[in-house]
């Protein structure tokens, strides 16, 4: 039984200025203790499929499950089963740390779980945070108890959305550290994240998602290998040759040129020299998941925003 | 643990929740209702105590206190589930109810229990400091109860309900300013229905607020305009039709669940 499945979701919404499908028959399922990633350009429909796993939306057409229960039949069960970090910085000012922590278990119905929040709030790093009101926080301490909160009562399935959007270095790492455990100790894990470095660092498996549809879903190091998988990188301030301008990503003064073999880098360097192009700062390397994020979503249409 | 036990502990955490949270601010939510009951009372037993005897033996000042009580304990009991619901709707933090397996009727028992709690602490406060002005006398108490709870319990649904149909701030404050005050003003708190003019009378006759100070006041006195049955049927009725649509709009997510 997969920990999360998705059945043909179709979500449209109707409003002033027409109808519009947020999702289109997306269906995939996530095993029991996977890492699994869900990538896709603003807009793309990741925070809506979320929303519907967790019973905050609902689904225009098809069905979604946890841990085998329906989230529209079964809420009650499939609501117990996962934990969800929202998106949004949102607290409620009236508690402290420790009471918003024993309140949010109370309403799973778990008590006297004191020794597993202390185990939060220490790998968290907020033991010197429990007594605090939640209006004294920084938005990095605020994101801590958000994800404390969805572990309170300990469910398989944890949907982390945008978890680490705005937050420093150290809370992205003590966060990685802790979920990866948790992964490790059989949690499934569902992630989407701006930051591709870290969906190729932890998912074993990626979806993309645009404009409602999974426009691609395979194992990371699929994604990797199935792409260009060699990458010429230069610094110039020189306009490229007309040939290499079109299938270059331009940073700046920084040009990426995506090459199948060393064949193909000699052929691109050889026009680059016979156009004059000063070339700075040459390196030659593999592809990264940027690069598939950006040809998957070139491939499917029209300009991508990450 | 069952379905059953689950909704149960997570109603009593809720209501523990809603309590804590008019309570860590009682000087507002209790305090400062308590004051404005009394500032009433001050100004107008002192503008009306040797003018108006509204039953026989029973002075303006011992007639004004249950109204002004059960006017309180009413439009407490409405703010409390109803700014409670609509703050959490707009900073976002209904979120973490929302992804919990919490059903609609331990919502609706949480939010309504509070507001009962909250209202018949302010009521309760309303009459302490009232017993300096000469308390009224105890007739029946068990209608003191019944109306009170029921009244309560009746606005903290209709704040469920405006908190969950209100998206602004101003939304709420109209729905409170425009038919919570004056149905609660023009229910006979400062004066007897009887001593208005036939069409008024009839007016106020269609007012289910009416019912809930004339039957509270009947607690009091023994005496009020309509027999406390009929003022109990009534009041009951308005709270299961009240209860029956906020139940409807929990289940189904009303402007909670996209």
């Amino acid at each position: 039984m997969p920990a999360v499945r998705f059945e043909h979701i179709s979500k449209t919404y109707t409003g002033a200025r027409g109808t519009l499908r947020a999702l289109d028959d997306v269906s995939f399922g996530i095993e029991p203790g996977e890492f699994f990633g869900l990538l896709g350009p603003n807009g793309a429909g990741k925070t809506t499929l979320i929303s519907i796993l967790a019973g905050l939306g609902r689904a225009t057409s098809g069905r979604a499950l946890v841990m085998g229960h329906d989230v529209a039949t079964e809420p009650a069960a499939a609501r117990k089963a996962l934990g969800i970090v929202p998106q949004e910085l949102v607290f409620d000012p009236f508690f402290s740390v420790r009471e918003t922590l024993v309140i949010q278990s109370g309403y799973f119905g778990v008590r006297g779980n004191g020794a597993w929040i202390d185990e939060l709030l220490e790998c968290l790093g907020l033991a010197d945070k429990a007594k605090a009101n939640m209006r004294q926080l920084s938005g990095g301490m605020k994101r801590r108890v958000l994800v404390a909160q969805a572990l309170v009562h300990r469910p398989p399935v944890i949907v982390l959305d945008e978890p680490t959007a705005g937050v420093d270095v150290e809370l992205r790492q003590t966060l990685w550290h802790f979920i990866a455990r948790l992964n490790r100790e059989g949690h499934t894990v569902l992630l989407t994240t701006h930051y591709l470095e870290e969906a190729e660092a932890l998912c074993g498996r990626i979806a993309m998602l645009k404009k409602g549809k999974v426009v691609k879903l395979d194992r990371t190091a699929n994604l990797l290998s199935g792409t260009a998988s060699t990458m010429l990188r230069f610094k110039t301030d020189d306009a490229l040759p007309p040939a290499l301008a079109a299938r270059a990503r331009v940073t700046g003064r920084i040009v990426q040129l995506k090459a199948h073999d060393a064949a193909e880098v000699e052929r691109d360097l050889g026009v680059l020299r016979e156009a004059g192009v000063r070339v700075e700062d040459l390196e030659i390397g593999r592809a990264d998941l940027e690069d598939v994020f950006l040809e998957v979503m070139g491939e499917a249409g029209e300009a991508v925003v990450a | 643990m069952s379905v059953l036990t689950l909704s149960l502990a997570g109603a009593g955490t809720l209501f523990r929740k809603e309590v804590l949270r008019f309570w860590k601010v009682a000087f507002q939510t209790v305090a400062a209702p308590v004051l404005t009951a009394v500032l009433y009372l001050l100004i107008f037993s002192h503008v009306l105590e040797e003018r108006v005897e509204v039953y026989p033996g029973v002075g303006y000042t011992s007639f004004l206190i249950p109204g002004l009580v059960m006017m309180s304990v009413l439009q407490n009991a409405f703010a409390n589930s109803s700014s409670s619901l609509v703050q959490s709707k707009i900073t976002g933090n209904l979120v973490f109810l929302l992804v919990t397996p919490l059903s609609h009727w331990a919502w609706f028992v949480a939010y309504v229990g509070a507001s009962v709690a909250r209202g018949l602490l302010v009521g309760a406060g309303v009459l302490a400091v009232t017993v300096w002005f000469g308390p009224p006398p105890l007739a029946a108490p068990v209608w003191v109860v019944v109306f009170s709870v029921l009244g309560a319990a009746m606005l903290g649904a209709l704040g469920l309900i405006a908190g969950l149909w209100a998206e602004k701030f101003d939304q709420m404050a109209a729905f409170q300013n425009f038919i919570i005050m004056p149905a609660t003003f023009l229910s006979g708190v400062f004066y007897s229905v009887h001593s208005l003019p036939t069409f008024w009378q009839t007016v106020s006759h269609l007012n289910p607020f009416f019912y809930m100070i004339d039957g509270f006041r009947h607690g009091f006195f023994g005496v009020s305009d309509t027999n406390p049955w009929i003022s109990l049927a009534i009041v009951g009725g308005s709270f299961l039709g009240v209860a029956a649509l906020t139940l409807r709009l929990l289940a189904t997510g009303y402007k909670i669940r996209a």
